[in-house]
């Protein structure tokens, strides 16, 4: 009997053990399958506390922060309001300063969140404010590409600004496509090193890549 | 044993079972609702987030007492404990509003903000130059903004009623003497700073803060730039000047410093554009300037800044009491200054910013009557022309230094506190045809200390309440200042603000050494303003009121110039302002408006009773428009300003009466000046571009309209004389380059 409790109690633990990674991996997997769409309905906010619940709960994660940061900064992008736009951008870079002291240092993946909170605290006010944050976010995208130059989405970033940027000015259509297609380069080699890893961008990639047919 | 298997067995049991919904709505303190907000149970992945009506829902398996939780940005976090049982939760939830820098009202009564980061401004130093009818200089662009008078014939700001002594001029906190280049005759001198070296700039028309004192009508308030973004040099080459620099960041971009070095010689310039004067010594300037910037910290940072200029000038004018006679002035100068600021955050909220800077000025001054063939006339028997032979020598030495200390209390509440010291000597030596030497030395000690705070009540009301104190050694007299404004936010983010302050002056140093003793002249400041700032547009109207008393009055003292007499001075202004600006409803235009209506009168300096003084005028209106045209590279200026004529005196001492009396009076034509230029960018967009180049062309008056500012009197009174500008129009032609720092994001942005 003594026995028997004790093998109860030990398969209990590791049960219990087992489903709570599992249901961090699944609540990940769930989410991060929502953050695309979720996004593109502009509810990038609601993803977003999702993520950061999880992360709450784990407290030894990272990557549930990065997509709270990632869901975050992308609704302050499509913000209109320019106070809420800010607040955003600052909740966003609450949120990566959380990942990056559990991760430990910065990486690729994280100062390409950093470039996008830069580029949305520009946007808010672009003429007084782009000497303080334009090189800040194309300091950025350079450090994330120094630190992972297999990542595609400093590439990307760029590949963006480039397109949205006027043709006299050295951007547009014509300009971006090498960035573009470097990005595509890159995303088509890259292996995210978990299956919850940063792997997005396949889909603005497409959508900006179908522009050029 | 047993008992712990069931334990256990419960404690399995429970995970995962029946789900418990807990729902219910989510209010701000004002009961709006809030939509967004995340709602989580603490150390659970189980929550969600509010819907568009407030609404929330979400299920748990947890059980028992769990800490529930909601938080927003902007608003303080809620925690409440809930014991989940069996049955679904309601739980109601009112979330208290943050008082934030983002939301939170700005006390604005009186001041244009130019800089602030984090606000949409009114405007930045690229507007400065960009303004056509600005031509580069800081206090032409202002003079766009409401409240200013399109005074032309003198140097400075005229706000509201006041003279140009009465504005004061600060570079990161400590005033700066001598701004403009020294005084010509019936000529407005430029500011003797370039924009570019500046961040930010606020204008303030009236109810400012009392950390400035010794200005009776406005401050203009200047911050310089911090490290620069990369190593550069810059040349620029124009048919009126040539410069080179250097701005030098150190490799680990903690510090930089810069060099730059300016040469400039109207000779070629004169020689296109007819001028009224006769030039014997065409306008030379040598110019030069260095500063270094220190993080000292990850907070702080300590700036200096230096130049020194020295200018060369020589014309001849027709003299206003004779046929065929002609004054020649001369005015040699040499300038100094030096400016030290050191700002951080000394912890626990405290922050401490201090500066000292310090200037010196000497101008040499002659003056010779002379004939039709440029020979001098020296006369003795009558003084009225023998006087007009003259020489005069001022030497100047003057030092501010300023420290505040800023404690943040509660919410984004916060208190000042600090005190100023200002030294000025002056010494002028004025020798008389005859060779007789008049020294005179005025010297002035003045301190001060000051302390205001900041409450914020909630993000819609806001107060800032302060008080300033001042010792004048030279007036041996005191003075204390109160200075009030309160701001109120409106839900849709208009805001009404009301200020209100005293302001006191020395006398001003040109009617010194005085007969009498004398005491500060004051101003009282009554201010409401309504605005509305977007990003896209700013609206802005203001009311105000304002009271002068203890001006100074002007009796005749030595040689024949004006002398402080007494303080039996006084006059009021007031009137109504508008400002819109807007950036979005023309593709790729940005333009503004103002509006300013004022009506004053005074009695000061010889005026013999209250007057509308002659260097105001009703209504003054300016229009500004800049066109970014992408295919062209090229930024399109205009800017038309119009203003009612001013009045004009010949104001005289009439020995009948033994009292100042007017002989003459009129109004001038109203006034009108349409300037365009033009900025070529050729390098923008070339990514592979080293150097960037801007081509910049101006000219002022394009129509040619006929301005006349004031009218010269002779000392009979019989003739009289316009003043109008040296040349009917002004063109500028230059062209800057800069080498290692790519401005093409830059120009982007400011276009986007």
């Amino acid at each position: 009997m003594k026995r028997l409790v004790l093998f109860a109690v030990a398969i209990c633990c590791a049960s219990v053990a087992f489903t709570q990674s599992d249901k961090y991996v699944n609540a990940m997997k769930t989410n991060i399958t929502l953050l695309d769409s979720m996004m593109s309905k502009g509810n990038g906010e609601d993803v977003a506390n999702s993520f950061e619940r999880i992360g709450d709960a784990e407290k030894t994660q990272w990557l549930p922060y990065y997509y709270a940061a990632l869901g975050t900064v992308s609704q302050a992008y499509i913000e209109k309001d320019n106070s809420k736009k800010d607040a955003l951008a600052e909740k966003a870079q609450q949120l990566i300063d959380k990942a990056e002291a559990i991760l430990g240092k910065e990486s690729s993946e994280t100062d390409v969140i950093k470039s996008m909170i830069a580029t949305a605290h520009m946007m808010v006010d672009p003429q007084s404010r782009y000497m303080t944050y334009g090189p800040a976010s194309a300091n950025l995208i350079e450090k994330s590409k120094s630190l992972d130059s297999t990542n595609p989405r400093p590439v990307l970033l760029q590949a963006q600004g480039k397109f949205f940027t006027p043709e006299a000015f050295g951007g547009g259509k014509a300009a971006a496509k090498e960035y573009f297609d470097k990005a595509n380069a890159l995303n088509e080699k890259f292996k995210p090193e978990t299956e919850l890893s940063p792997n997005w961008g396949k889909n603005s990639l497409q959508y900006f890549l179908s522009q050029y047919k | 044993m047993y008992k712990f298997s069931v334990l256990l067995f419960v404690l399995i049991s429970t995970t995962g079972r029946s789900q418990v919904r807990i729902s219910g709505k989510i209010v701000d303190n004002h009961n709006k609702i809030l939509r967004g907000i995340s709602i989580s149970i603490q150390n659970s992945y189980d929550g969600t987030t509010s819907d568009s009506l407030g609404t929330y829902s979400f299920t748990t398996a947890e059980k028992g007492v769990h800490l529930l939780q909601a938080s927003s940005s902007g608003y303080k976090s809620f925690e409440q404990n809930i014991n989940i049982g069996e049955a679904p939760l309601n739980v109601n939830i009112s979330l208290k509003e943050e008082i934030t820098e983002l939301k939170a009202v700005v006390i604005s009564a009186g001041t244009f903000e130019a800089s602030d980061q984090k606000r949409a401004s009114a405007l930045n130093p690229i507007d400065i130059v960009t303004t056509a009818s600005a031509n580069g200089d800081i206090t032409n662009a202002i003079k766009t903004l409401p409240g200013t008078q399109q005074v032309g014939e003198s140097e400075g700001l005229f706000v509201r009623g006041g003279t140009a002594a009465e504005t004061r001029i600060y570079i990161d906190g400590t005033l700066v003497n001598k701004f403009f280049y020294s005084s010509e005759p019936d000529l407005a001198t430029r500011g003797r700073f370039n924009p570019f070296l500046f961040k930010g700039t606020i204008f303030s028309s009236g109810g400012y803060s009392a950390l400035y004192g010794q200005a009776l009508s406005s401050v203009l308030l200047l911050e310089s730039i911090d490290l620069p973004e990369k190593t550069s040099a810059n040349f620029g080459i124009s048919y009126l000047a040539l410069n080179a620099g250097i701005q030098k960041l150190s490799k680990n971009k903690k510090s930089s410093w810069g060099v730059t070095y300016s040469y400039t010689n109207l000779a070629l310039v004169y020689n296109l554009i007819k001028q009224k004067f006769d030039y014997f010594r065409v306008p030379v300037l040598h110019e030069g300037d260095a500063n270094f910037r220190i993080k000292t910290s990850a907070t702080g940072m300590l700036k200096y800044f230096g130049s020194f200029s020295t200018t060369n000038i020589g014309f001849r004018n027709q003299d206003v009491d004779s046929l065929n006679m002609k004054n020649a002035f001369g005015l040699k100068n040499l300038y100094m200054y030096h400016n030290l600021s050191w700002k951080e955050k000394i912890g626990h909220g405290w922050k401490l910013s201090a500066g000292a800077s310090y200037s010196t000025n000497r101008d040499d001054i002659s003056n010779e009557y002379q004939d039709a063939d440029d020979r001098k006339q020296a006369i003795t028997n009558d003084p009225l022309y023998a006087n007009k032979n003259f020489t005069l020598v001022n030497k100047g030495q003057y030092a501010n230094a300023k420290v505040v200390f800023e404690k943040r209390l509660f919410n984004l509440s916060a208190a000042r506190f600090g005190t100023e010291y200002n030294y000025s000597n002056e010494k002028t030596t004025y020798t008389q045809y005859d060779g007789t030497l008049y020294p005179g030395t005025v010297k002035e000690n003045i301190v001060a200390a000051f302390a205001e705070t900041d409450v914020y009540l909630t993000n819609d009301i806001a107060a800032k309440i302060g008080g300033r104190a001042e010792h004048s050694e030279m007036l041996d007299k005191w003075n204390i200042a109160p200075r009030i404004s309160v701001a109120y936010k409106f839900p849709d983010n208009s805001q009404f603000s009301l200020a209100y302050g005293i302001f006191y002056q020395d006398p001003e140093r040109k009617y010194l050494p005085a007969i009498n003793a004398l005491h500060f002249a004051s101003a009282m400041h009554y201010i409401a303003q309504y605005q509305v700032i977007s990003k896209d547009h700013t609206f802005r109207t203001e009311l105000f009121y304002k009271k002068y008393n203890d001006l100074i009055k002007t009796g005749l003292g030595n040689y024949s110039t004006f002398t402080a007499i007494n303080n039996k001075g006084f006059g009021d202004a007031k009137g109504i302002e508008f400002f819109w600006r807007d950036k979005k409803t023309i593709k790729n235009v940005d333009y503004w408006i103002s509006y300013s209506y004022l009506d004053t009168k005074r009695d000061f300096l010889n005026y013999p009773f209250a007057l509308a003084p002659s260097f105001a005028t009703k209504h003054t209106a300016s229009l500004v428009v800049k066109k970014f045209v992408t295919r062209l590279k090229t930024q399109f200026n205009g800017s038309y300003t119009f203003a009612t004529g001013r009045p004009y005196y010949n104001i005289n001492y009439d020995n009948n009466t033994n009292a100042y009396k007017i002989f003459d009076q009129g109004h001038t034509k109203s006034f009108n000046d349409l300037s365009l230029s033009v900025n070529y960018l050729p390098s923008i967009g070339n990514a592979k571009a080293r150097s960037f180049t801007v081509f910049v062309l101006s000219l002022s008056n394009v129509l040619g309209f006929n301005k006349v500012y004031t009218y010269n009197y002779s000392a009979n009174g019989k003739n009289k004389v316009a003043v109008t500008p040296p040349s009917k129009r002004f063109l500028y032609l230059g062209c800057f380059i800069s080498l290692g720092i790519d401005r093409t994001q830059d120009e982007i942005n400011n276009h986007l």
